[in-house]
């Protein structure tokens, strides 16, 4: 009796400690991809975004397509105007925003600006963001002369089609949310060109 | 009768009767421990063909996630960035280091690079990104800290019972919306509750909520 549960019990903790190690405690870090035991419907045969395919029809095996050569996505199906492009009819810029602007518009252009403009740009548009410091260069200061004259709209086709070394931001900003942002970067100029008398009362401060 | 059966197997019965117990209950343990997403999936850490470190770019240059991962907000699905997403900065900063030579060449030739998809719920459950990151859900309760980890891994199960954790008890993880993805954001003081009321979120509880 002793002796069969002795053998048992080492039998056990042997088979234990073996198969703890084997299969590792709960979230170890592993390169295999997880195990999926019972697949049940897991993985269907449908083309999801950003992956591969095997349907012979996509040739490149890519399940995100780019638009067929000579066709337009329903929402930019509208006619390309002032609004799409910064750029007036005659192919002049456009000088001020063809959109409303109001508080929650600055507001939304503040957000955008600092996710996808202040990497580079600054917080504050001082042309000292973060990437300068790792070789970042010639990031334009939104304060510069040239940039506070300069019109919306070709500040608008800047953010979309870039310019020098600045790539295009047509992709991360919708025509709405680059309006916010030039709305926003007017926003931060007046900051610096204000004066004092231009204060309503209301909102002032003074000084201590 | 006795030399045919000596006497210890009197005791044969209560032998088998404890190595069954144990047996048993070391299968369940087992089972209990082993047989759900906090083991199967929980740690899966794919070598990436480009060696990207999310700590680098979110905690040391505090990019927001939405800078690469730009559809986020609008799209169910998160997208993961084009090369040329890369090429924004890398056009100039780091550009000859070797680790982005794969990046440059599939900027130019388009071709994408095949990053190894690692949070993948199964293909019969709906999840939308939008909406959550547009209801005070952060990426950090689904993905973990990511925003500290040099190479990306499965932090949370993301099973189902994770899901309804959540479903259950929207204002436990709820916050500023503008804050979604402040990945280290710690809650002093704001109200769950009030805001899950005002905001109208009302994440369902019922199947067809993520089974559609």
């Amino acid at each position: 009796m002793r002796k069969f549960l002795t053998y048992f019990f080492a039998l056990w903790v042997l088979a234990l400690v073996t198969g703890v190690s084997v299969a590792g405690l709960r979230g170890s870090l592993s390169r295999k991809p997880p195990l999926e035991v019972f697949p049940d419907m897991d993985r269907q045969p449908k083309l999801r975004p950003q992956t591969t395919t095997k349907f012979a029809g996509f040739a490149d095996g890519l399940s995100s397509r780019l638009p067929v050569a000579g066709t337009v996505a329903r929402e930019s199906a509208r006619e390309l105007g002032e609004f799409q492009t910064g750029k007036k009819a005659d192919g002049a810029w456009v000088d001020a925003m063809p959109v409303a602007v109001n508080r929650e518009f600055v507001q939304r252009g503040r957000e955008r600006f600092g996710i996808y403009c202040a990497p580079c740009h600054g917080a504050a548009g001082d042309g000292n963001g973060v990437t300068t410091k790792f070789g970042m260069a010639a990031v334009a200061k939104l304060h510069d002369e040239r940039l506070i004259k300069m019109s919306d709209g070709e500040i608008f086709n800047t953010i979309s089609n870039g310019k020098n070394l600045m790539l295009p931001y047509a992709d991360k900003l919708d025509p709405q949310d680059r309006w916010a942002v030039v709305a926003y970067v007017r926003a931060l100029q007046l900051s610096r060109l204000g004066k004092k008398e231009e204060i309503p009362d209301a909102v002032r401060s003074t000084p201590k | 009768m006795s030399d045919i059966f000596p006497k210890w197997t009197n005791q044969l019965p209560v032998m088998a009767g404890v190595a069954a117990a144990v047996l048993g209950a070391t299968a369940l343990a087992g089972i209990t421990y082993y047989v759900t997403p906090k083991y199967t999936r929980v740690g899966y850490q794919p070598k990436q063909p480009v060696a990207f470190s999310h700590s680098i770019h979110v905690d040391q240059l505090n990019l927001d996630c939405r800078y690469c991962h730009n559809g986020v907000e609008k799209s169910w699905f998160s997208n993961i960035p084009s090369s040329s997403t890369c090429m924004n900065c890398h056009s100039q900063v780091r550009k000859d280091s070797e680790k982005l030579q794969l990046v440059r060449d599939s900027y130019a030739s388009g071709k994408p690079i095949e990053w190894v998809q690692i949070h993948k719920v199964p293909d019969y459950v709906y999840f939308n990104h939008s909406v959550h990151v547009n209801r005070g859900i952060s990426c950090v309760h689904c993905h973990g800290e990511i925003n500290k980890m040099d190479e990306v891994y499965h932090a949370k199960p993301l099973s189902m019972s994770f899901c309804l954790e959540c479903h259950r008890e929207p204002e436990k993880f709820i916050r500023p919306n503008e804050l979604v993805t402040k990945l280290d954001w710690k809650n002093e003081g704001f109200d769950g509750k009030k805001a899950v009321h005002d905001w109208k979120v009302q994440p369902g509880q019922s199947c067809s909520t993520c089974h559609r």
